[in-house]
């Protein structure tokens, strides 16, 4: 049979170096097979540390309540709901690669789709922490569960959008984490299969759920994962929608803006590529997975990301011309004075969203430039660096002067354990990430075996050859004519 | 607890594994399944298998959820406990949208994963057996059933000579608890005549 060709031939390989099926299970189960490295330890033991650090704010706050942050009468929403926003965001890339790009048939998926969706459930998890600690007493944290109570039964308000983000995320990170496992599972079975420790053995037996491969578990598996990757892509653009629903139907200048939704999802993506390339970036050199990761990956992700960067860019111009433009004198002020105005409290964070978001992402237009892994760190460390000072410059910037000049508040800054909450969230995070690649393998191997003969390396030399026979052997047969 | 008689041959290489099915078939040997390390699209329509029926499922779960939303909060906000939220009518229907969303896709998702694992008899401390641990790394084992007509020898050289390696018979328990093989639950849509 010969080789169907299915992708042009100006496409790099997705799958470097001569490769076949049981070479792709050696090397992608190899980092969690081997002892974890001397940089695994450091990197988990600062991980956790950075976790601790947020236990321990959070646990201030608790005993002190939110007065423990420096919220004040005007800005009663500071970093927590920044942070919230932000972590959402960044989760959104990986739900993006795995439900939107399977729909769209992109085979590049396959090499980043399960670090990606990781980040994911990891980076909802980090995102829920802030809003269940910003209500204060957490402990009444379950009166946003529609239940039969001692109130009347009073019922949640089903008009929210707050209550509309408690459905929102929960949902989002149950699907995301069942679209995960399910994807995971003929994977964990392959660990199984290969696995010498009894330990081991147990643990990647129960947690295979006894896969076997049997092909009509493979044609459920793959209806299953068409139907998820179907739910979760109106499900993701529904997130960060309705998160943005938490400001857009307010009546606060600066919030009440209809082009928030697909602003915010466009936003979302944009900081969710960017954390995916900070950490692959790092996945692909600790872990030696180079030639599954490739320049290749690394490119596509950039074009995303100069594409959102880009919406993200007209947004914010969108944004501007409509506060102008529909003569309301508030909104206008709120844009006026306290953004554009580079010498008003908090003008520079205005900018250094623009410059981080809008402007440093052009660079991307540059071949050179989104095949550089150096330039693309650093990108990728500036981008979720704007994209965190935009949901800031939301939040603070619309609030802090309010339609009443009298309670206009004074600077706001984030006390130590505000700071403290943050950076333990990213402590949850990478404690998180760090255990997922030492005991799941960090790339769909079943994905990228099954893309193997249409991308990899050598069967694309292989086909290249036999179209060019097949080409000569056609002009030589018109020749003749 | 009958014990069964299985042949198992290993391939190497979809290209070969394809014709070797149709062979195998054709020649009215009963496949009991082919294991393979990643879904290769048509095998199912190869090995005469019927489409699932599992988005169907998926649907009926997701109209549940659509319609829980719908009721509930109807009946929350209408009849049980009725508020007026800033002069808005009790039903308010365009403001529950977005919850009646979540729960569709909410039921949806988790029910057609729940029936996607009953249906694969898949779930924690469930061990089958599939033949050869390799089917998971770089193998496609196919495994025929013998019946009482089926001459092993004659089987055993018709797989090798359809290309398959290792030709081996192995026996099993039926049912599927703990370390046995897979239910046959492998509903065929079309037969195919012995020839």
């Amino acid at each position: 049979m010969s080789l169907n060709r299915y992708e042009s031939q100006v496409r790099g390989p997705l799958v470097e170096g001569s490769k076949d099926y049981h070479q792709i299970t050696e090397d992608i189960c190899r980092p969690v097979e081997a002892t974890p490295s001397k940089l695994w330890w450091v990197g988990f033991i600062i991980s956790v540390g950075l976790l601790l650090f947020g236990v321990v704010s959070v646990t201030m706050e608790v005993i002190y309540g939110t007065g423990q942050w420096n919220l004040n009468k005007t800005i009663g929403w500071g970093w927590d709901i920044t942070n919230f926003v932000w972590w959402v965001g960044i989760g959104h890339a990986g739900t993006l690669i795995s439900a939107i790009l399977l729909l769209f048939r992109q085979g590049w998926r396959t090499g980043v789709n399960r670090a990606a969706e990781a980040m994911t459930i990891f980076a909802v998890m980090c995102a829920g922490q802030f809003p269940i600690w910003h209500m204060g007493r957490v402990w009444n944290a379950f009166f946003v569960a529609p239940y039969p109570n001692t109130r009347g039964p009073l019922w949640v308000n089903f008009n929210s959008p707050l209550l509309w983000d408690v459905f929102a995320i929960s949902t989002y990170f149950t699907v995301s984490l069942l679209f995960w496992y399910c994807g995971l599972l003929p994977d964990l079975a392959t660990l199984r299969d290969r696995a010498k420790l009894k330990w081991r053995k147990l643990f990647y037996g129960v947690a295979s759920f006894g896969w076997t491969g049997s092909t009509k578990h493979w044609q459920r598996h793959e209806a299953l994962s068409l139907v998820l990757a179907g739910l979760s892509t109106p499900l993701v653009l529904s997130v960060h929608t309705i998160v943005s629903f938490d400001f857009a139907t307010s009546v606060i200048p600066g919030w009440h803006t209809t082009i928030f939704p697909p602003y915010f999802v466009a936003g979302a993506v944009f900081s969710g590529f960017a954390m995916v390339q900070t950490l692959l970036l790092i996945t692909r050199k600790v872990l030696g997975l180079e030639e599954y990761i490739t320049i290749e990956h690394i490119d596509v992700m950039n074009k995303v990301i100069v594409l959102t960067g880009s919406i993200v860019g007209i947004a914010y111009l969108t944004e501007l011309f409509i506060a102008w433009y529909s003569h309301v004198e508030y909104e206008w002020f709120a844009f006026r004075e306290n953004r554009v105005n580079l010498s008003s409290p908090y003008g520079w964070s205005y900018y250094l969203m623009m410059g981080c978001n809008v402007l440093s992402p052009q660079i991307f237009w540059f071949k050179k430039m989104r095949r550089n892994l150096l330039v693309t760190f650093f990108m990728s460390i500036l981008v979720n660096i704007g994209m965190w000072f935009e949901r800031f410059v939301i939040i603070v910037t619309s609030i802090y002067r309010d339609y009443l000049p009298s309670s206009w508040s004074t600077y706001y800054t984030p006390t130590i354990w505000e700071i403290g909450f943050y950076m333990g969230t990213f402590g949850l995070f990478f404690t998180c990430y760090f255990l997922f690649s030492k005991f799941f393998p960090v790339i769909a191997i079943a994905e990228i075996k099954h893309i193997l003969k249409r991308s990899g390396d050598n069967f694309k030399e292989k086909m290249d050859k036999d179209e060019n026979e097949t080409l000569e052997a056609f002009q030589h047969a018109n020749a003749h004519h | 607890m009958a014990i069964k008689k299985f042949i198992t041959g290993n391939f190497y290489d979809e290209a070969v594994l394809f014709p070797a099915v149709k062979k195998v078939r054709r020649a009215g040997y009963k496949v009991h399944d082919v294991y393979t390390p990643f879904p290769i699209h048509g095998l199912d329509k190869e090995l005469g298998m019927k489409d699932t029926d599992l988005h169907i499922a998926g649907f009926i779960y997701g109209i549940t959820g659509t319609t829980t939303a719908i009721s509930f909060i109807t009946w929350a906000l209408t009849l049980d406990w009725q508020i007026n939220f800033g002069g808005k009518p009790f039903f308010s229907l365009p403001a529950w949208i977005p919850i009646m969303f979540e729960l569709t896709v909410l039921f949806s998702a988790v029910g057609m994963v729940f029936t996607f694992c009953w249906l694969c008899q898949l779930a924690p401390f469930v061990k089958k057996d599939h033949f050869n641990p390799r089917s998971t790394d770089d193998t496609f084992v196919m495994a025929i059933e013998c019946t009482d007509k089926t001459n092993e020898e004659e089987a055993i050289a018709f797989l090798k000579n359809a290309g398959a390696q290792d030709v081996q018979v192995q026996s099993r328990e039926t049912g599927w608890w703990f370390g046995r093989y897979d239910r046959d639950t492998v509903r065929f849509g079309k037969k195919v005549a012995a020839v």
